[in-house]
Parts: C-alpha cells; structure tokens; sequence
C-alpha cells in the first residue's frame, strides 16, 4: 500500500547522487552498402547529469532529439560510444551479466504505448509474474503475494478482476497501470517513465500522472520522465532538462523552466504549447521556422542556430556554446548569457 | 438568423452499429449548427463516438452501420435523401472533406504525393491532370509544403510536412468545410502549433468552415469559436469559445476542463473517477450521472436540452 508521503527535498546536495551520466555520446554508425563508413547519427552528443535517490526529473524535448537513445542506454540497452553512466557507484559499461541482472531488477521502464508493451497472449496474472520468475523468485505463494501488492498500489483493484484478464479486455489507462506495476513488481529503485501518458486520453492522463508520483514519493523513488509536453511536467518533476538534437540545452528547476525560460529552444517550446483559452484562436505563434535538424550533418556551432532569431553572426554558428548559469542552479548552453 | 444562412444544421443524427451484442448507439441524437468561416470543436473523451459522427456527416458507413437517420441541412438543403452517387458527385469532397485520424501515415509509400494530392480534384471535379496538378501547387502553397515536394514519397517527408500534405489533399477539391479528426494528435509541440497556424491561416484567406474532433481541449482552443461536448453518443452542451472555455456549463466540461494540465499557477488538475458507459448498454436518465459530483435525483430521468443566452447545454442543474 501507499504509505506516507514523504516530504521532499529541497536541497539536492544533501541527497544520495543514484545515477550519474558523464559527457555521454551515442552514435550510430551509418554504412554504405552494407561495408564502410557513411558517417555516423549523433543520437546522443555530450550529454551529462546525475540524478539523486527520491528525485524526479524530466527530459523534454521533439522527435528525434535523441531522448529515447538517451533512456535506452541508461536502461543498458545501448552502448555508449564515449563517457559513462554510473549507477549506484558502479559503472554500467564495466557490468558483466550478472551485473545487468542486478542492475535491471533495480530499475523499472514504463513504456508509452502500453497496448504494444503487453504481451497479447498473457492474462495480467503472468505478465506481472513474468519478471519475478525470470529474477529468480521461485516460491509461487511469494510470487502470488507480490503481484497482488504490486496491483494493489497500482490500484487495480479488486486484484481477482484484473488477474485472469488478457491486456485486450483493459482499457488504455488500466492497461498502463499493469505496465507501471510490471516496472515496480521488483521494488526498483529507479524508474524510467517514456512519454507514460501520451497515448491516454486527457482525462485519463492526470490520473496515471499522480499514480506514478504517489509510486515516486512513497516509495523514495527516482524517476526519468520523458516527454515532448511541457503541460504535464510541473505536476511531475523538480528539475527539467531540455534536450534539442542530441545535447541539453537548459537544466533547472521546474519553475524557473516555465516561469523564467532562458534557451530561444526552450521560449519557443513553450510559445508552441497551448492553454485552453479562446483568444489563441485569434493569434498566430511565432515559431521558429524549419525543423530539428539530422543528427547525422547537426549545424556548427550552436545547433540551434539556423532557427534562432537571436543568433548572433560570427559567434553562434562558429563555435559551440558551454553552459551558463547566469542564475544560480539554472545552467544554459546559449552565448546570449556569456 | 434564418435557418438558410446555416452552413451546416444537423438534426437528430443516429449511427448505430450492430454487434453480436447488440447495437452500438455511438451517434444517439445529436444535433447542432456551423455558421460559415466558423469552427465548431466536437471534444470527447476515446470511445464516446465522436469519430463516428465524422463519418455519420460524411456517409463514410462502415458495413455493420445499422440505423442510420436524421436531417444534415448544407447550405438549406437536406442531403441525407440523396442516393449514394449524387451524395458522392455533390457533397463527399465537393463541399464536405475530410482529414482523418493518422492520415499522414495513411498516405500511399509507392506513389509520390503530388499525384496522390491530385486524386481527389481529377475524380471529384473531373478535371485533367495539368489542372489538378496546378491546384495542388497552390494548396501546397496554402498549406505551406515546398512546391518541388510535389514529386517526393511520403518517406522523405517530415511527420509535420506529411499532415500538412494530408489537409492540402482535403483542400484540393475546395471544400466549404473541413472535418479535421485529431489533426494534431502524434505530432511535436512545435509542429502542432505550426499546423494550427496553418488551419487559422486557411479559414481566414480561404473562408473555409472546421469541424474539429479532438479530446485535446488545451489545443482545441487554438482554433475554435464554438465548442461542442460530446459524451456517450449525445452532444451534452453547445457553448461559444470564449464562454466555454472561461467557465463551461456542463458538469462534464467542468470535470473536463479541470483535467487540463497548465503550465503556470499552482491548481492541481484532477480526474474524472470512473469510465465512460458502454455505448452498447447504455444507462437510462442521464449517461454522465454515475461519474457527476453533482447529482441529485431528477438524473435518473432523461435531462431536456436547455438553451440558456444562446448556449445549450443537456443537464438538470439547468432545467
């Protein structure tokens, strides 16, 4: 069951640094028929944060920002091409099998469309115990226990309604809160969430989105929030890091993030995002013209350039900009703020 | 106003489907009105029929349809007593189009999408191809795809660059309305609001007419004048934007606004507890009432639709 809420801190520093990502690169290599190099799709260019035991934080960013290469090789699914992702103290490159064992029992992955993430020919009752038995639990009572205490906090509930059904005969939000329980069934320590609630109706969102933070404060839990919504993050996690073609380009808190945006990516993001209010009807946006650009090619210089209406000629495009913090905690890769 | 200077009236529209388990009422009675160069937001949540309604206006019936009735008045004129081809020759395209959910992805891989643009002018309209391809070079122009995409595949072409091709293949025709189904819905923030500026643009340089299906009430506000409720097959409050989107009447469109999340203040959103009815047993009385903080006992009946300055709204908080 949910117990206490824990109070939160405030005060990063005091806390537990749980995972640490140093100046990861993901490439891709690109081959030309089959054998020698074409060059290479910088999925993920330099990209370096930690995050503390009990924190939640967002990655926000477009299609093809790099952010799902981003969370598979946190989830060890890839291998970076340079720098590290450390967990817990212990480098996950240097990892044997046994260790990503360990190390997959202590982290859960939400998955964004939970219809294709559930096996079709499982009822609930499997796919729930699915992970036990592959994580050695071998009593069936334990298993049995476990599954129900892990649908009780999901709240799928009566558990007898739930166990014998196949992911078809659910619904979209029932069907994501079996793929949440699935990901806590193991009591992980770290939580990877995929655009959790992009393919839910809005209603339904909310509800999926305080189930995971109610998971997260109960349980001490950190979380990886991906997703394109600017609308849900402040409901969800303390820092956000936006992300535009392979590295992040702002990482603060939520507020001063929404309030108080500093990258032109992050102001127009934010300009793109809509409030109902009948006046939008009125205007147009004034967005930033063209689209992310190819992470094979990415431009010189600040990658942002070409759609910046602040770019300054002889600077942005020649070199790369380093983070600023013109306020303390809010770090920023923009030359504007040098 | 005269009946005449409406668009589109439509009156007591059903679409039933038959199942093994008998019919689905996912269209029960719905009417409403579109002035010209107006937009009309239908919002819902999945599964209260709002898709069908698309197809219901547009006789796009799937081969289980099973009652199908009601008036849909274009221009003054009913067209539902027309036979299959003249409401194909007249209104399917020529003055109703339509983009539907996923049409990006919809698009044919192997013909390139000039040609498959052009499709609806040369079998709609009969015109030949040079015409129908220089009519796509001006929708493209419309909608804001480069004129030499003309001869690209969809693959080569961006998700946003696809849709945008989906609605200048809706245009072609020059349709006085448009039926958008989730125009928006996978695509990027910042591609979404570039389409919406492509929408305001059309209706405000072409004049056209929206009715736009969405349960996204937060961008739904980018286009809309008037908003439409819609839950368990029946249309639940008529209202104009503006008042709608300050302070909506229905306790549904409370509940469902109050679920939008917002960028800035510090109110929390809620949800709505509970799900939807099953269109196929449906309750009697009112269909939200199990899921609404404010019943009391006359919701077990049926509630009358009241009109109330101009907006209307099905509830008895109102009656």
């Amino acid at each position: 069951m949910v117990s206490a809420v824990q109070t939160r801190d405030t005060e990063n520093d005091i806390r537990k640094v749980l995972l640490s990502i140093d100046d990861l690169h993901v490439w891709f290599e690109l081959r030309r028929f089959g054998f020698g190099r074409a060059g290479y799709v910088k999925a993920v260019d330099g990209v370096t944060f930690d995050v503390h035991q009990g924190e939640a934080i967002a990655v926000v960013g477009e299609s093809g920002c790099g952010k799902s290469s981003l969370m598979k090789t946190i989830l060890a699914l890839y291998k970076p091409t340079k720098g590290k992702v450390v967990f817990d103290d212990k480098d996950l490159a240097e990892l044997d099998n046994k260790g990503l064992h360990w190390y997959h029992s202590h982290v859960g992955y939400v998955q964004q469309d939970p219809y294709g993430a559930l096996p079709p020919f499982m009822n609930v009752q499997r796919i729930l115990e699915e992970p036990l038995i592959v994580g050695g639990i071998k009593d069936k009572e334990e298993r049995a226990q476990r599954t129900r205490k892990a649908m009780d906090e999901v709240k799928l509930t009566p558990v007898e309604d739930f166990l014998e059904k196949f992911p078809h005969m659910l619904s979209g939000g029932q069907q994501q809160r079996v793929v949440i329980a699935r990901a806590m069934i193991m009591g992980p320590k770290f939580l990877v969430a995929d655009e959790p609630v992009s393919m839910l109706d809005a209603s339904v969102r909310v509800e999926i989105l305080k189930l995971l933070r109610g998971l997260q404060e109960s349980h001490n839990l950190s979380v990886i929030y991906i997703t394109h919504d600017l609308s849900t993050v402040s409901y969800f996690s303390e820092r956000i890091f936006v992300m535009y073609a392979g590295s992040l380009v702002e990482k603060a808190n939520v507020r001063q993030v929404l309030d108080h945006p500093l990258h032109p990516y992050t102001m127009a993001l934010l300009t793109g995002t809509s409030e109902p209010d009948a006046r939008n009807a009125e205007t147009f946006k004034e967005l930033p013209p063209g689209e992310p650009p190819s992470l094979v090619n990415p431009p010189t210089g600040c990658r942002f350039h070409p759609r910046c209406s602040k770019a300054m000629k002889g600077l942005c495009e020649v070199k790369e900009p380093p983070d600023f913090e013109p306020e303390p905690g809010h770090l920023v890769a923009c030359w504007l703020y040098q | 106003m005269t009946q005449k200077n409406k668009l589109l009236r439509i009156e007591d529209l059903v679409l039933y489907f038959n199942t093994t388990h008998g019919p689905v009422q996912a269209v029960d009675g719905v009417n409403f009105e579109l002035d010209s160069n107006r937009a009309v937001v239908i919002l819902g949540e999945s599964g209260c029929g709002k898709s069908s309604l698309a197809k219901a206006i547009l006789r796009l019936l799937p081969r289980n349809a099973g009652t199908y009735s009601g008036r849909v008045y274009l221009d003054g004129k009913d067209v539902m007593p027309l036979s299959e081809e003249e409401f194909r020759q007249n209104v399917r395209w020529a003055s109703i189009s339509m983009v539907p959910q996923a049409a990006m992805n919809a698009l044919n891989p192997v013909i390139r999408v000039g040609e498959q643009v052009a499709e609806p002018a040369m079998v709609h309209l009969g015109v030949n191809k040079n015409e129908a391809f220089s009519q796509v070079k001006k929708m493209f122009q419309h909608v804001g795809v480069p004129e030499d995409f003309i001869s690209r595949y969809p693959f080569e072409l961006s998700g946003g660059m696809r849709q945008r091709v989906a609605i200048a293949m809706a245009l072609v025709t020059s349709p006085i309305l448009i039926i958008l189904d989730e125009p928006t819905s996978a695509l990027d923030v910042l591609t979404q609001a570039n389409i919406f500026n492509v929408l305001k643009r059309l209706k405000k340089e072409l004049g056209i007419s929206f009715i736009l299906i969405t349960h996204d009430i937060a961008t739904s506000s980018e286009l809309a004048d008037d908003v439409a409720v819609m839950y368990a097959g029946q249309i639940v409050e008529v209202n104009d934007a503006y008042r709608f989107f300050d302070k909506p009447l229905h306790p549904y469109s409370q509940k469902l606004m109050a679920s939008v999340p917002r960028l800035h203040g510090t109110k929390e959103p809620e949800f709505i507890t509970g799900r939807p009815p099953s269109l196929i047993d449906l309750p009697k009385g009112c269909r939200f009432a199990d899921r609404c903080p404010a019943r009391f006992e006359k919701c077990v009946q049926d509630p009358p639709v009241v009109e109330k300055d101009e907006r209307k709204v099905k509830c008895w908080l109102y009656a």
